[in-house]
């Protein structure tokens, strides 16, 4: 039995960590219980604090992908761009600094940590951030799975944007290419040997989130990135949230030919696959033109597309039209992919 | 932009043109006519481009028993348990992890701490015994299209160490099952195309002479299946009971003679249980006398489970009268409540050929028609 615990009762399983219903009933139960702060009970990726005439925001975020190098990036670059995307999410672009906590396994190499040291420098320099504090840990061999990397980061914004606004009418566009992340873990960790140039897309979103609230102002209703449960769990939640339908052109999402390729080939969905670099977005219409143009002119926005529309009524459902039918697109508990970031 | 060419097979306005068709017969005929399919990747494509939506009033397709996971017994499952429990290394897909035996799963086994491993080929089985010197034993599941891997990894020279524990079923089995069930009101049948490559379509002429009801031979794109499903349909309405190959890009009369061989090399088929179905003639296949040395079945005879009490919730499970296309998921009362993904009573709701499972997975039960 495990160290520290009675050996009764339930007991946590994978399902908790999916992203999925099971783990905000795990999160409803543990960790808001007797919790009545409004701030924490909001359940963002990011909490939103008034200070003075000021609004912080501020988030964290632990990872534990395997394995910690991957093509596209590694576990440092997703350590930074998760808690910057988590913070960008919000409203948040100047992303004022980051801390970082690493808990690693005796027998470590330390050449990989050096790596995985340098590509957090470099991700903190293309989010214009820097980490101002640390903590090391190590811990015996077999006690710890290679590496854990725990980020936290705060920053300040005149503007906030929420998970929840979508109103009916609004277009989602999505900010690129869709399963990128979840599909190169997967495949890396497998060893599946796809061939191509499948490639996580994990990126720090804050400069691109920039130009958008730039170009759409208070026509950006709702923000979101597909993380954990990718493109459904993000937008079940959305649609959940602001009591709102979705239904999504399936036609329309934009899908690497690498993913689009390895999805088919592993049966996955790549609608479910987690994505480390890309926003969801929903805007009114009368902006979409606009808003697509600013995202097509960033590096990270060049793939952009409108990929469902906001109706009224069927609180949380999210429809995909596949041109053949339609199915509901339900969040997924049951991923066949821990550890994917 | 990125993808590739539009395929072929997802052409939208070829597959609104069969929808029509679908309309027209059904409507002139002016009555219901229900089919029922014998596979989860069927199932599948039915659920994931959303096809039942579209279909005419009237039209209904079932799926079968045709998931190799759901079809297998809650003792197979227990012996897999019982050997994991003991300290073997198991090795099996990943449908099987979860799938309730009498009282646990092989995922019960491995968060108590036995050694259970999800592989993806069986090939890897293989490897992983290379590299061992323990005995590893294999939990080799499905139907003849991966009984056939499992067939070429033992004629190819395979480690000492490596046992094979089968419970790979013979598809062909499925569609008598249920076309002898007294209450049957299936018209007609899709034959799943995969399994098809390697029995042959010629295969189903016994059945069709035998039970008068038409086969069509499917692929799995969406125009495969509605194109298969206006054969079926206009079979069905003309009175006529014929095997059509609708997937002839991939599906001979004879089949894939060389996978054939190797198979029955390796396998012969036995009666077996068929969970929440009946005794199958002809079900099972079990390892030759030849494969003796690696069949886990006889290596471990005796630390194999004796029988145990079932869980009373599995008592309301409805797997059965679903894997004879006599009831839906939506008909059971478990579904979605008490038996979702992660907290699966019947293995129709673990297997991601389960019908269950997809229709929980895909919205299915929530499409509106």
């Amino acid at each position: 039995m495990t160290r520290g615990t009675e050996d009764t009762g339930p007991r946590v399983r994978l399902a908790h960590g999916a992203g999925g219903p099971a783990m905000r009933a795990l999160i409803e139960s543990v960790f808001l219980e007797g919790v009545t702060d409004p701030a924490a009970r909001a359940l963002g990726d990011a909490a939103v604090l008034p200070l003075g005439d000021r609004i912080l925001v501020i988030a964290t975020d632990a990872h534990v992908v395997m394995p910690p190098f991957f093509p596209g990036g590694d576990i440092g670059r997703l350590s930074v761009a998760g808690v910057v995307n988590d913070l960008a999410m919000a409203g948040c672009c100047d992303v004022l600094c980051l801390t970082s906590s690493v808990i690693v396994e005796e027998g470590f190499p330390i050449e990989s940590l050096q790596r995985i040291h340098r590509s957090m420098q470099t991700a903190c320099a293309e989010a214009h951030t820097r980490i101002v504090s640390g903590d090391t840990k190590v811990m015996q061999k077999g006690e710890v799975d290679g590496i854990v990397l725990s980020t936290s980061g705060v920053g300040f914004t005149d503007r906030v944007v929420r998970d929840s606004g979508l109103l009916a009418g609004d277009v989602i566009i999505a900010s690129g290419t869709i399963g990128d992340h979840g599909l190169a873990v997967l495949s890396a960790r497998h060893a599946l040997g796809l061939e191509g140039d499948l490639r996580s897309d994990v990126a720090p979103l804050n400069g691109l989130v920039r130009v958008v609230l730039d170009s759409a102002g208070a026509k950006l209703h709702a923000m979101k990135d597909p993380t954990r449960g990718g493109v459904t769990s993000a937008l079940v939640e959305m649609a959940s949230k602001a009591g709102v339908s979705i239904v999504v052109d399936e036609a329309a999402l934009p899908l690497s030919a690498p993913a689009r390729a390895a999805a088919e080939l592993l049966g996955i969905d790549p609608l479910g696959v987690a994505n480390e670099g890309k926003a969801l977005m929903g805007v009114e219409a009368s902006a979409v033109p606009a808003v697509l143009a600013a995202l097509r002119s960033h590096p990270l926005g060049k793939h952009a597309a409108c990929i469902a529309r906001v109706k009224e009524g069927e609180p949380g459902a999210v429809w995909l039209d596949t041109g053949f039918g339609t199915r509901r697109l339900v969040e997924r508990d049951d991923l066949p992919l821990p550890r994917i970031c | 932009m990125t993808g590739p060419e539009k395929l072929e097979f997802r052409d939208v306005a070829r597959g609104r043109a069969l929808q029509e068709r679908l309309r027209e017969l059904i409507t002139r005929a002016g009555r219901s006519v229900t089919l029922m399919h014998v596979c989860g990747s069927h199932e599948q494509a039915f659920a994931r481009y959303g096809l039942r939506a579209r279909f005419p009033q009237g039209l209904r397709v079932q799926m079968g028993p045709g998931c190799p996971v759901c079809v297998t017994d809650a003792p197979e499952i227990d012996a897999a348990v019982a050997l994991a429990e003991r300290g073997y290394r198991i090795l099996t897909y990943g449908d099987m992890l979860r799938v309730p035996g009498t009282q646990t799963s092989l995922l019960d086994a491995r968060a108590a701490g036995a050694r259970v491993d999800v592989i993806y080929a069986a090939t890897q089985a293989a490897e992983i015994a290379r590299d061992s010197r323990e005995p590893v034993v294999f939990f080799a599941t499905g139907f003849e299209t991966t009984a056939v891997a499992t067939a070429a990894v033992l004629l190819n020279r395979p480690p000492q160490n490596l046992y094979v524990l089968s419970a790979h079923k013979w598809v062909p089995a499925a569609m008598e099952v249920v076309a002898e069930s007294p209450d049957s009101q299936i018209e007609g049948y899709l034959a799943a195309g995969h399994a098809a490559t390697i029995t042959g379509y010629g295969l189903f002429e016994p059945f069709v002479e035998r039970y008068r009801r038409p086969v069509v031979v499917a692929g799995f794109e969406p125009l495969d299946i509605l194109a298969a499903l206006v054969l079926l349909v206009e079979q069905v309405l003309a009175g006529k009971a014929d095997v059509v190959n609708a997937f002839p890009r991939a599906v001979t009369k004879d089949g894939n003679q060389r996978a054939l061989t190797a198979l029955f090399r390796v396998f012969e088929t036995d009666a077996g249980e068929w969970r929440g179905i009946a005794r199958v003639p002809r079900g099972n296949l079990r390892l030759q006398k030849a494969f003796a040395g690696h069949d886990a079945s006889l290596r471990f005879s005796g630390e194999l489970s004796a029988p145990k009490v079932p869980r009373a919730d599995a008592l309301e499970c409805c797997c059965g009268g679903i894997m004879t296309g006599r009831l839906t998921p939506r008909d059971c009362r478990l579904f979605g409540s008490k038996c979702r993904p992660d907290t699966p009573v019947g293995a129709c709701m673990v297997s991601s050929e389960g019908a269950c499972r997809i229709w929980h997975e895909h919205g299915e039960h929530e499409v509106r028609a």
